[in-house]
This record gives C-alpha cells, sequence and structure tokens, in this order.
C-alpha cells in the first residue's frame, strides 16, 4: 500500500483490554531471541538478536525477512525472550497482591463463604447489566471482605497475612516467621484460581487469567520503535529500549546456564532478582524504590512508561498536542488605526501563509495575475493544483507566462494571504473562548503582528514581547463559521458575566472623559478636526453655542455616533461614591443621561465605555443594538476619544504628586498622633490593662489594634492629600475615571506608604525578637514593625525599604503560586469537562448521554445575551412598548 | 441514646419527593430522559433513607437557584 492510495475505511466497533497470554505472546512472535549480541563484524545484525532481520526493515532499501515488505511498509513485528524463570510485571504488581490477598493459599477460592459467593455473582450480573463500573467498585468491596479472612471456608487451610513490598516483592506472614514468596510460587497460586471466582474479582478470565500477570515469556517490540541511529562517524547508537533488551537477554541467558549447570541457590536467586529488576525497569524506569536503569552517561533510560507519560509523552505530546501547517508566530504591536476586527500580517507572513482558492470564470483574472507574480513577490501565488491532483510548485516554474495560460477554471491556486482573508489569532494560555478569535488580515509592512489596543483584554497581551500565534482556515466551511461565530465583534460580550470584554481601556477612558467634560468646547475646525479622525462624515449638528460663535460641545460630538433612539440612565465612575446622584445634582458631572440618542448630562468614563464593565452605555449599545454597532462605534467614537486626549494633552511626572508643605505638616500630624496611640496601647498591653477580644490572645488583640490605627492614620493622610490633589491632576484623573491606578496609588506616592505585611500581619521576622538590628529587642512600635513614614515621592528610609522589599516579595511568590495552583486546577476541571455539551433540548449532557443539568444553568439563559442575568427586563419591554405607542 | 435528627426538615436540605412509578415514567419521557441517563443518588444517602426511597425510584429535587429561582432536577436511586 503506498502513501496516495487510498486506504480501506472501517469503523471501530470496541476497544477491548487483557493481559496477554505466554501462548499469545508466542503467537504474536515472529521468533525468539536467544543472544544479546546486536551486529557481527561486518556490521550485519545476527540472527537472533534484538535486532534480527525478521522483526522488520528500518534501514531503506533493506526488505523485511518476514513480510517482504521495504522500511516504509513494513509495520515491524515482535519477538519474544523465554525467561529462564518467571518475573512479576511491575505494572501489574499491585493487582496480584490484590488477588493473593483475596484467595486461598491452598485451593486458590476466593476466601467467602459459598453462600455469599453466591449471592454476589448475582448481583455482579443484574450490575454489569447498566452499571459497569459499579460492578468493579461492588468486586472491590468483595476483595476487601475476603482480604480479612483467616481460615479459608472451602478447605479450611490456615491463611497467612501478604506483604507487598513496592515495587514487586511479596512476603507472606508465616507462623515461623517471614518467608519471601518467589514468582515461581506467585504464579502457582494464582493458577489455582478457578475462573468462576474470577469474575468476583472483577477480572475476565477469558482476556486477563492472574497467572498471566507473572511473565515467563517477554515481547520484543520491533524495531521500527527503537530505531538505531547512524552517526556521521559511522558509529551506531542504539536506542534505550534496545540497551535495555540487551540487558534484559544477557542477565536471562546467564540465570539459564547457572540453572542448567546446578549452581548454587545464593547465585541464582541474585540473578533472578536482576532479571526481575530489569524487567520492570523495561516497562517502567521510574518506579519507586528501586534506582533508574542509567545509561552510560549516566542519564536515565527511557523506557516504555516515560514514552507515554507526561507532558512530553504519547498522550499530551503527540497525540493531544498537534503541530499544524498554515500557521504563523511572532512578536505582536499595537496599531489604532486598524478595526477591532483587523490584524495586520506582515508581509513575509503571508508570501508563506497561502489559501486554496478555485478558479471559476469569474476570478480567473484576479487569480492569473496572482501566479504571474510567483512566490516571491506579493500578492503572488505558490502553488497550482490541477483537477487530476497534479502541483506545481511555482518555485521551481520556469517560465509562470506559460503556466498561467493552462489556468483553467476547476484548477485550485493556492494564494497569498491578502487583505480580507480570514484567520484565526491565538494567544496562550488560551483560557476561555475569547483567546482564539477570527480576525481579518490587513497585510502591513515590517515584521510584527499588529493588533487593535482594544482587543487586548480579552487575550491579556501588552506589547513588551508578547508573541501570538495565526492560524489560516483552509476550507469554505472553515472560513464561514470562523467569520460568522470567531470574528472578534461577536466576543465583545463575554459568556462569563454578560458585559463587554472589548471596550475603552487607558488612554480610552481618560480621552473620552475629557472630551465629555463640561468645560470641552470647540470651534467649527476643532469640531470637524474630531469627527474626522473618527471617520465621520455626516452633519454637524445644531452647535449648542452660538454666541460668540458656532462652538459645540463634547457631549455633542460624542452623541454623533450614539444610536439615534438609545436611552440610558447611569452613574459614572468619577461620581462621588456617597451622596445625592440625579440630575439636578451630582458631583463631577457624574449623573449619566441619554436620551434618544443624546449625551445630555454626564461624563463618559470607565463606568460609561469601560472594557470587562456590565451594565454600561457600552453593553447597553452593544446588547440591544448587535456587534456590528458595537465595532462601529469602538472603530469611530473611541479614535475619537484618543484624538481628543492627543489635541488636549495628558502627563505626569514628579510634580504631579507635590502637596503643599503645610499639607505634609499636616500629615505628619496625623502620623504622630497614630504613633502616640500606638504607645499607649503597647504601655496598656504591658501594663496589663488590655482586655483580648473573644477568640484572641492578647497579644494578637494589641496587633489587630495597632493595625487598625495604622490602616486609620493612612487612610486620613490620603484624605489630606487628596485634598490637594483635584480633578485637574491628571493622575486623579485616571485614578478617579478608572483608565489607571486608584487613589491609594496616589496617596502612597504623595503622602505615606503606609504598613507593609507578611502573611497578612505587621512583619516579624527576621532577628529574635526583632525585625533588623536597628531596633531594639521586642520593639513594637510602627517603625520596628515594617510602618513606611515616607511618601514614594518623598523616598524610602533603609529599614523602610527593607520592609518594602520583603512584603514586595512575598507578593510576587504568592502570584507565582496561585497561577501555578490554579493552571493545575483549570487543567483538571477541562479534562473532567470538554466532553459536555448542550443538547438541543436545553439539558447539559455527557458525551455518553448522562443528564449534568436538565436545563443549563438551571435557567436555560445565556449569560452572554441575557439582562443582568435574567433572560427578559420586563421594565424595558414596557418602556418600549409605551414608546412605540408614543405615551412615553 | 442518640437524638435522631430528621434531615428532611434541615433549612440546607432541599425538598426532595419521591415519584410514583407513572410519574417517574411519564416524567422521564417528557424530558426524554432514560432512567439511567440520570445523575445517582445512594440509598444510604441520609435523604434517600428518610424519604424511604428504594434503589430504582426517581427523587424529585427542588432547590432554590440563584439563577433561575427555583430549579427541579432528578435522581435514581441505587443501592450502595
Amino acid at each position: 500500500m503506498s502513501a496516495s492510495e487510498p486506504s480501506e475505511m472501517k469503523v471501530i466497533g470496541g476497544i477491548k483490554f487483557g493481559v496477554l497470554s505466554p501462548d499469545m505472546m508466542r503467537k504474536l512472535s515472529v521468533m525468539e531471541v536467544t543472544t544479546s549480541e546486536l551486529y557481527d563484524e561486518e556490521g550485519f545484525p545476527v540472527p537472533g538478536g534484538v535486532m534480527d532481520r525478521r522483526l522488520g526493515s528500518v534501514e531503506p532499501g533493506v526488505r523485511c525477512a518476514t513480510c517482504g515488505n521495504t522500511s516504509i511498509n513494513c509495520p515491524g513485528h515482535f519477538g519474544h525472550i523465554e525467561l529462564a524463570r518467571p518475573v512479576i510485571h511491575p505494572e501489574f504488581a499491585p493487582y496480584i497482591a490484590n488477588i493473593l490477598k483475596a484467595t486461598c493459599n491452598t485451593c486458590g477460592r476466593l476466601k467467602l463463604p459459598e453462600e455469599k459467593i453466591k449471592s454476589a455473582r448475582e448481583k455482579m450480573y443484574k450490575l454489569g447489566k447498566h452499571w459497569v463500573m459499579l460492578k468493579y467498585k461492588y468486586a472491590q468491596t468483595l476483595i476487601k471482605e475476603a482480604s480479612k479472612v483467616t481460615t479459608c471456608p472451602h478447605c479450611g487451610a490456615q491463611q497467612y497475612k501478604i506483604k507487598f513490598d513496592k515495587p514487586y516483592t511479596f512476603y507472606e506472614q508465616r507462623d515461623d516467621g517471614v518467608h519471601r514468596l518467589t514468582p515461581e510460587e506467585i504464579r502457582e497460586r494464582l493458577e489455582r484460581i478457578p475462573d468462576e471466582d474470577l469474575e468476583l474479582l472483577g477480572l475476565n478470565p477469558k482476556e486477563a487469567r492472574p497467572e498471566w500477570m507473572v511473565l515467563r515469556v517477554l515481547l520484543v517490540v520491533p524495531p521500527s520503535v527503537r530505531p538505531s541511529i547512524t552517526l556521521e562517524s559511522g558509529d551506531r547508537s542504539e536506542d534505550d529500549l534496545t540497551h535495555k533488551l540487551v540487558d534484559i537477554v544477557r542477565v536471562n541467558q546467564r540465570l539459564r546456564e547457572n540453572l542448567e549447570s546446578g549452581a548454587p541457590n545464593l547465585i541464582i536467586d541474585d540473578l533472578w532478582n536482576l532479571l526481575q529488576y530489569h524487567v520492570a525497569t523495561y516497562f517502567d524506569n521510574e518506579l519507586p524504590g528501586i534506582p533508574p536503569a542509567r545509561h552510560r552517561s549516566g542519564r536515565p533510560l527511557r523506557t516504555l512508561a516515560q514514552r507515554l507519560k507526561g507532558k512530553e509523552g504519547r498522550f499530551r505530546g503527540s497525540l493531544a498536542g498537534k503541530r499544524v501547517d498554515f500557521s504563523a508566530r511572532t512578536v505582536i504591536s499595537p496599531d489604532p488605526n486598524i478595526s477591532i476586527n483587523e490584524v495586520g500580517v506582515p508581509i513575509e507572513i503571508a508570501k508563506i501563509l497561502s489559501v486554496p482558492e478555485k478558479v471559476t470564470y469569474w476570478n480567473i483574472e484576479r487569480l492569473k495575475k496572482f501566479v504571474l507574480n510567483g512566490p516571491e513577490k506579493w500578492p503572488g501565488a505558490n502553488y497550482i493544483v490541477r483537477p487530476d491532483g497534479g502541483r506545481i510548485d511555482l518555485r521551481f516554474a520556469k517560465n509562470r507566462e506559460e503556466i498561467v495560460e493552462t489556468l483553467k477554471p476547476g484548477y485550485i491556486v493556492e494564494r497569498h494571504l491578502i487583505d480580507g482573508d480570514i484567520v484565526l489569532f491565538n494567544r496562550q494560555p488560551s483560557l476561555h473562548r475569547m483567546s482564539i478569535m477570527a480576525h481579518i488580515v490587513k497585510v502591513l509592512p515590517y515584521k510584527t503582528f499588529r493588533l487593535n489596543l482594544l482587543v487586548t483584554v480579552p487575550y491579556n497581551a501588552d506589547f513588551d514581547g508578547d508573541e501570538m500565534n495565526l492560524h489560516v482556515p483552509q476550507g469554505e466551511e472553515a472560513r464561514a463559521e470562523a467569520r460568522t461565530l470567531m470574528l472578534v465583534q461577536e466576543h465583545i460580550l463575554t459568556p462569563r458575566y454578560g458585559g463587554p470584554i472589548i471596550g475603552g481601556i487607558h488612554d480610552y477612558i481618560t480621552g473620552a472623559y475629557l472630551l465629555t467634560r463640561k468645560d470641552s468646547v470647540f470651534d467649527k475646525g476643532q469640531a470637524m478636526r474630531l469627527l474626522f479622525e473618527a471617520k465621520y462624515d455626516g452633519e454637524l449638528p445644531e452647535p449648542a453655542v452660538l454666541k460668540p460663535g458656532p462652538y459645540w460641545t463634547g457631549k455633542q460630538l460624542v452623541s454623533v455616533f450614539l444610536p439615534k433612539d438609545l436611552d440610558y440612565v447611569g452613574r459614572a465612575a468619577v461620581a462621588p461614591p456617597v451622596g445625592r446622584c440625579d440630575e439636578e445634582e451630582c458631583g463631577n458631572d457624574g449623573y449619566v443621561l441619554i436620551k434618544r440618542g443624546r449625551l445630555l448630562l454626564g461624563v463618559f468614563d470607565k463606568q460609561a465605555i469601560g472594557a470587562e464593565k456590565p451594565e454600561t452605555v457600552l453593553h447597553e449599545i452593544v446588547k440591544e443594538y448587535g456587534s456590528d454597532m458595537g465595532r462601529e462605534i469602538m472603530d469611530t467614537m473611541f479614535k475619537m476619544f484618543v484624538a481628543y486626549l492627543d489635541m488636549h494633552g495628558l502627563t505626569m511626572g514628579i510634580d504631579t504628586i507635590e502637596i503643599p508643605e503645610a499639607a505634609i505638616h499636616d500629615i505628619e500630624e496625623v502620623l504622630r498622633e497614630a504613633e502616640e496611640r500606638v504607645k499607649e496601647l503597647i504601655k496598656d498591653y504591658e501594663e496589663g490593662r488590655l482586655q483580648a477580644t473573644p477568640g484572641k490572645t492578647r497579644r494578637e488583640t494589641l496587633e489587630d489594634l495597632i493595625m487598625n490605627v495604622l490602616a486609620d492614620a493612612r487612610t486620613r493622610a490620603g484624605e489630606i492629600a487628596s485634598q490637594y490633589l483635584g480633578m485637574t491632576n491628571h493622575a486623579v484623573i485616571m485614578a478617579k475615571t478608572g483608565a489607571r491606578g486608584s487613589m491609594l496609588n496616589l496617596t502612597q506616592m504623595a503622602a505615606v506608604v503606609g504598613q507593609q505585611s507578611v502573611r497578612g500581619k505587621r512583619v516579624e521576622r527576621g532577628y529574635s525578637g526583632r525585625t533588623l538590628p536597628h531596633f531594639s529587642v521586642g520593639d513594637l512600635m510602627p517603625e520596628a514593625r515594617g510602618f513606611v513614614y515616607s511618601s514614594f515621592r518623598k523616598g524610602l528610609k533603609p529599614t523602610e525599604f527593607f520592609f518594602h522589599a520583603i512584603s514586595g516579595r512575598e507578593g510576587l511568590v504568592d502570584t507565582a503560586v496561585r497561577t501555578a495552583q490554579s493552571g493545575y486546577m483549570y487543567r483538571r476541571l477541562q479534562n473532567a469537562m470538554q466532553d459536555f455539551y448542550v443538547s438541543y433540548d436545553g439539558s447539559v449532557r455527557t458525551s455518553e448521554g448522562f443528564v449534568i443539568q436538565l436545563r443549563y444553568g438551571e435557567d436555560g439563559v445565556d449569560p452572554a445575551r441575557s439582562d443582568h442575568g435574567r433572560a427578559v427586563n420586563v421594565d424595558k419591554l414596557i418602556k418600549r412598548v409605551l414608546a412605540l405607542r408614543g405615551e412615553r | 441514646m442518640t437524638r435522631k435528627i430528621n434531615v428532611l426538615k434541615h433549612r440546607l436540605v432541599p425538598r426532595h419527593v419521591v415519584l410514583s412509578r407513572e410519574d417517574a415514567k411519564r416524567v422521564l419521557s417528557r424530558m426524554g430522559v432514560k432512567k439511567t441517563e440520570l445523575p445517582w443518588m445512594f440509598s444510604t444517602d441520609p435523604v434517600a433513607e428518610a424519604l424511604g426511597a428504594q434503589p430504582g425510584d426517581v427523587v424529585m429535587i427542588i432547590r432554590e437557584s440563584p439563577t433561575a429561582g427555583r430549579s427541579v432536577s432528578y435522581r435514581l436511586v441505587i443501592s450502595g
């Protein structure tokens, strides 16, 4: 069968797992391996060795001595080794232990009374009909019960305690002492167990007789799974498995020779043990309790279990982990000018990635141009596929003009990636569905992928060297699915909590705030400039100010982009957290009112256009007017926000966090008062006046009180600093609008950094009784326990700096540990839930049809389309109906 | 003597009802679910014992749900 020939298709009806019997292994085998030699002097494989020609052909050109195929088609054939003495298969040892414990050492019956066996058999039969897992669980309880029996109910023989010493040694606690059970004895005992009793132990005697778990014959895997490498020097380097097999054969032979010559038992036992060790490590070289078999260089051998296990193993590494064609990876960088739906692809990448396009009457002229351009010049083509399946590689085509003439409908041209193509874009870790979204290609110069700043949120990307992957769907169906289901705009709303995950961040928020502030008015030139930046080409609205000339407010400019029937009432992030907030009065213009698509009151900030914020203006627009409108707003209005920020300017320097001398004095006063208070508390404590709060020691109570006093002091210091940092301060604007940073960050910079903590407590570790040698033993004052009096602007004292570093390091370690733990938990959850699906009847089921939830989320609501978690918002519906009837 | 408490009356235990054979059949066919596809509950489960539910019975559980207000689910009682 050659590679291009279509293979015969068969459907897998089922997979059966069992244990190979020695007879089965001999039947599977094409030869017995008898010699540990690999090659003779001429370098030919030695017959009867582990590289025997009959085991299959690996070198190209050599025909297999068994099947007659060349190396490409020969599947490889198993050989076998007749072991001189049986050994335990290490992977089955725990099962052997269970079976030995549950059965009689003399008659081999399951150590349960006859009646119990009869009823158990019936129960097993019943369970097996529907719940196979329960059957095996029941078998475990039977084993447990039978293991406790000390006298066989069948033959009356006394039963001894079996001790299983991992990984493959068994002992029996007899009256006269501890006896080691040889694999031979174990095998004999297992052989005695009748088939009927095996079923009760959860074994199918047809497929897995327990004595087969003790190996008398060892299968030798074909060389095709353990190929040798020929080095440049001509030397051969053998695979780890081959080394291991050679070891086994060698020891096996020595054991056989010694047995035949009647050597003393001591030597026999030693060799037998060695054989057991080699066979065990052949299966698994990481068995607990035994040293791993090593290569000459000291590197542990990679044997069968190691090939399958772990991240780089066959399952996770080769089968579940796919490497794909038509993909690209490079560094990402921002481009505020492209749409959120777009991705900038470097020309160099666009020339390698291709899209197959079928030649038709309508596109033939266009495709001819691509073919003429060839693979070097963008936009060109890399391959042509003829209807008969033949491929023309345009890299080696000498005369493209001639090839172009042969192009006919029905041919397929694999053309370069061009503007408008759909591709999938991904950033690891792919933790939610927004980690892979479809983008529309825009081919750009330079070497990075470009993406709109707004989509950094769902990808959790930044531009400090992040790389991202790109995949090109190759089929029409794949492209259609990508475009309708995976396009960025379809993921503005997250299914996590329903709000927009794509929305204003950083400068977009600051810009929106500054633009919609009451003091932003623009003359015609400025207004048109701003609208132009947003690619607006409609009419200007009526100016809000006519004298001393036509002026437009920022709110008017924003309103230009809002849907004409949008109504919204909300509260801005800059609105004070307490106090009145309604039409007449709200601090910082925080009452947002939109009527019929016109922003009448309030400012736009994080609570209006912010990313990851539900119940905002942006959320309302996307939910009610669709993803097209959402994208439109972000590609136009949002651009105006940054354009205005450019006009207005935004800056932050050391003077931004400067407060007057008087304020600094006030803060010092507050801190001194706090220190006094702490001193009093300590005195109370030391003189025994301090009462312990319930559930705490007096010491803990003292700590709590001190922490409270200090936290309070910092808050008050922050308040004092805030008085001097008003809404004209750019840092404050950023903090209050939710663009970046918090007021706490600002007070730490301007006023006082405050208490540094380790595990939620004041710093106490270090030297005995004190944190640093600068302080006296037992000093409980704030200064000695990690309170930082300085501000970041003023600079930290050496001791303060040290405390701050302790606390900072703890933060870093915590994040590292947290990500590792949550990553592992996520993997486990994903493995457990990967094949759950929402069925057409609304229920959540597993792939086997088991019901997990009768209705998805118990209410069948898609959170991304819900209104505050509810399927319908009755108030909103009533309002809309009334509006339709003209009664509002 | 140990004091016997009625788990059914505990405020954290939602309402459990054992369905009659006919009810169970009707409910399951309405949902298009086979008995064997239901989640399980052991007959030794304190609630099952309090209800006297036998293996093979279907128990209806009515819960308060943060999303749906009231949600109904079903469990098949199995021996164990």
